[in-house]
């Protein structure tokens, strides 16, 4: 899942710097995640993963690193089974 | 100097303070908005009356109200002078990221037991040449070196600046961050000076005089705040700005109100029997008031529902519902004033009239442009992407 994830950032040019420079434990607010580009990543992670992120996982500490992203969306599909 | 500094016992409730400051505020509140000039008077009598330390928690020696109480004091004094008020307001909006953010880092703490002292009146420098009012993003950057900071600001609006005892200023983390990788530094007077860049001959609040200017400072790096500016924008200042710029709309907006009222009044005695002109009007600009308040008691209901957890005030949900107050209030205002100009008919339109409202249009006209209401509604519209509108009338 995370390979998917990081597939999506690069495709979608979510930050500023190169993926594969990232950890999936490297902060993607300081690698230049914008308020703007969070949200188009968000839906774009909707789309791919086929969930759709309630409220209350709407915060930043959901999408701030791909460790986050992932533990969110596991749950999530989780949650569907 | 330092205020003389009487134990929180023996002072008068804050409001009743608040009141003999508005006294003086709008006495100067004619010559302040002709002259452009800053409300020394008043700003001083704030500081007499120990009101800048409001918000500071009482274990730094402050009031610990909160932000409804703060809310109140701004409404107050934006009844009496917008100027005068919305430098108070902007004041204890970076007092608010100070409580909310400052109480852990030693520096920071000490310096709020400073501001309660002496009594400091804090300015903010998030507007910066080639930014404009993109408060999340920032081009000058913070340089650490030997435990000391750099920083240098081309900060086209600094309100008060040249009045104030400190500036909070954002920048980058560091020379080599993004944009949106910020932070936040207190740069206290003798740290910085300020070469003027822009003047401040606007229509209305003209008292704040928010000049532009080139800000070079250095200092100790425990100034700049431990937490990144995302954090403390989210979690204090966007609710800060919108709740306390509401309140002070809101205040002159009353004002405004209050003297239509008086007009209709005066005209019914002339002939009584008979309803005035106007009195149908005032029935419902008093409902438009009415209106307004309740968004700005909803906000602040909202704000401390999420108070003290970081999830909740970082949401998306909470922003948006925050960006709406500040749109909502914002249109509410100027549509409030221009009607009670309508109700006063030319005695308001007059500047030299118990009933001229003048001041207070041009006054509410800034409330759209600061932090223009497109910026703040495209901003909105991207959340709302994803974000739902909590459909429940309780949280
Ligand atoms: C009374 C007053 C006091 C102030 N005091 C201070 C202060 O003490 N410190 C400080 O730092 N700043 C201060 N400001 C400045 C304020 O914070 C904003 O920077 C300022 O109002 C400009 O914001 P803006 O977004 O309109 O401007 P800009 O960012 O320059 O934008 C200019 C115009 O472009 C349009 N626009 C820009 N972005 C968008 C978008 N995303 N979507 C749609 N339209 C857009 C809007 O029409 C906008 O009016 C003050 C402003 C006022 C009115």
């Amino acid at each position: 899942m995370r390979d998917r994830i990081r597939k999506l950032i690069a495709e979608r040019k979510v930050v500023a710097v190169d993926v594969d420079t990232l950890s999936d434990t490297s902060d993607l607010y300081e690698a230049g995640l914008s308020s703007f580009a969070s949200i188009q990543f968000m839906l774009a992670l909707e789309d791919e993963f086929d969930i759709e992120f309630p409220e209350r996982m709407l915060t930043r500490k959901t999408f701030a690193s791909i460790e986050a992203i992932d533990r969110s969306i596991a749950e999530l599909i989780g949650e569907q089974v | 100097m330092a205020v003389p500094s009487p134990t929180i016992e023996i002072l008068r409730p804050p409001a009743e303070r608040m009141r003999s400051v508005a006294e003086i505020a709008a006495r100067h509140s004619g010559d302040v908005d002709r002259e452009g000039r800053f409300p020394q008077e008043a700003v001083d009598a704030l500081k007499a009356e120990r009101l800048m330390s409001v918000m500071v928690p009482k274990r730094f020696g402050g009031e610990g109200l909160s932000l409804l109480e703060t809310a109140e004091l701004c409404t107050i004094l934006g009844q009496a002078c917008g100027s005068t008020a919305m430098i108070y307001a902007m004041h204890q909006i970076k007092a608010s990221s100070l409580v909310s953010h400052g109480g852990s880092s030693p520096w920071h703490a000490g310096f709020m037991r400073d501001l309660v002292d002496e009594q400091y009146l804090l300015a903010s420098a998030t507007t910066e040449g080639g930014i404009g009012g993109d408060l999340r993003n920032s081009i000058c950057a913070v340089h650490v070196a030997d435990g000391r900071f750099t920083l240098e600001k081309d900060a086209t609006v600094i309100s008060y600046g040249l009045y104030a005892d400190a500036i909070l200023v954002t920048c980058r983390r560091a020379p080599d961050a993004q944009s949106s990788d910020q932070s936040m530094v207190v740069v206290k007077r003798g740290d910085y000076t300020l070469d003027k860049t822009t003047g401040w001959d606007t229509l209305g609040m003209r008292g704040t005089c928010s000049e532009g200017f080139r800000l070079v400072s250095a200092g100790d790096a425990a100034q700049i705040f431990p937490q990144p500016f995302s954090e403390i924008a989210a979690q204090s200042m966007l609710s800060a700005s919108h709740i306390l710029w509401g309140a002070v709309w809101f205040g002159i907006a009353a004002d405004a109100v209050a003297r239509a009222q008086a007009y209709v009044r005066a005209a019914a005695r002339k002939q009584p029997g008979s309803l005035p002109p106007g009195a149908l009007r005032l029935a419902e600009v008093v409902a438009m008031l009415q209106d307004m308040k309740a968004s700005v008691v909803a906000g602040v209901v909202r704000y401390e529902a999420a108070m003290n957890r970081p999830d909740a005030l970082s949401s998306m949900g909470f922003a948006a519902e925050m960006n709406n107050l500040k749109i909502t209030t914002s249109q509410r205002a100027a549509q409030i004033v221009t009607h009670a100009m309508l109700i006063t008919g030319l005695s308001g339109y007059k500047n030299d009239t118990p009933f001229s409202v003048g001041r207070h249009l041009r006054d509410v006209t800034s409330a759209a442009i600061m932090i223009s209401n497109d910026r703040i509604l495209s901003n909105t519209s991207n959340l709302l992407l994803v974000s739902r509108f909590d459909t429940s009338l309780v949280n």
